[in-house]
């Protein structure tokens, strides 16, 4: 059950913006991250590192640096995640209508 | 992204008989398929086993915030990573939780329920409806909504 996890990961303004750059499809330096955010580059590791932990993204050393890109994979499961428990609402309510109407 | 569940189901029975089947733990316990400790108590932890086949071996814990009689009852419940065997956690306290909230309504054949279940992610409420606005059409979607979240941020 990584989605509880997933959902933590994105409850934070700057790496939901991080999630929103690398979502334009191609990998970026950390150099390219931190650029514009009004951060230090190591505030960026940082929060790469919690993205990472949670699989959303990945990292592919080249030469001397870490590039990342994203992978939407985990967040397509906390959106099935999302869909399940709506389904096991569905049952439980469905089982609460037949206890008070019987 | 969907940070929220919400159900509305029509019941043919009074306010009072549904608010019983919600609050009465041995009640929902017999419905929501879980087998209850005690009694539901405003800012307490609600312990016990879940009784749907296949699920025994998880526990039950959430905590109680509302208890207005025939309105609102509410409990938060924790979203651990792992419900598998003995690999539960001990202490539930750190673990992200949701809120369940049913919200019951007189109505002319009985009562309205509505259920939710919200928190599912915990960005700011206002940016994460642009940004995480559901959708059917999938995550290429989703992300175009986060970037003109993004580019209207600016």
């Amino acid at each position: 059950m990584r989605s509880a996890l997933v959902f933590a990961a994105l409850g934070d303004e700057t790496r939901l913006l991080l999630v929103a750059k690398l979502s334009q499809g191609r990998t970026y330096s950390i150099a390219q991250l931190t650029e514009g955010s009004g951060l230090t580059r190591q505030a960026i590791t940082k929060h790469l590192r919690v993205l990472e932990g949670v699989g959303i993204v990945h990292s592919v050393r080249t030469g001397r640096e870490s590039l990342f890109e994203l992978d939407p994979q985990p967040m397509e499961e906390m959106r099935e995640y999302v869909d399940r428990m709506s389904a096991q609402w569905d049952q439980a309510l469905g089982r609460l209508k037949a206890f008070v109407e019987e | 992204m969907t940070d929220r569940i919400e159900k509305r189901i029509e019941l043919k029975a009074p306010v009072s008989r549904v608010w019983r089947a919600l609050t009465d733990y041995r009640e929902f316990g017999e419905w929501f398929r879980v087998k209850l400790e005690g009694p539901f108590v405003v800012g307490q932890v609600s312990t016990g086993y879940i009784t749907h086949p296949g699920y025994e071996h998880v526990k039950w814990h959430a905590v109680v915030q509302k208890m207005e009689p025939e309105r609102l009852f509410s409990f938060t419940w924790p979203h651990p990573k792992s419900f598998e065997k003995g690999n539960q956690p001990l202490d539930y306290s750190g673990e992200p939780s949701t809120l369940v909230e049913f919200r019951l309504e007189k109505i002319a054949s009985g009562t309205l329920l509505v259920l939710s279940e919200s928190g599912f992610d915990k960005l700011p409420s206002d940016r994460r409806e642009e940004a995480f606005r559901r959708n059917e059409g999938g995550w290429k979607e989703q992300m175009k909504n986060i970037e003109s979240y993004v580019a209207k941020k600016g």
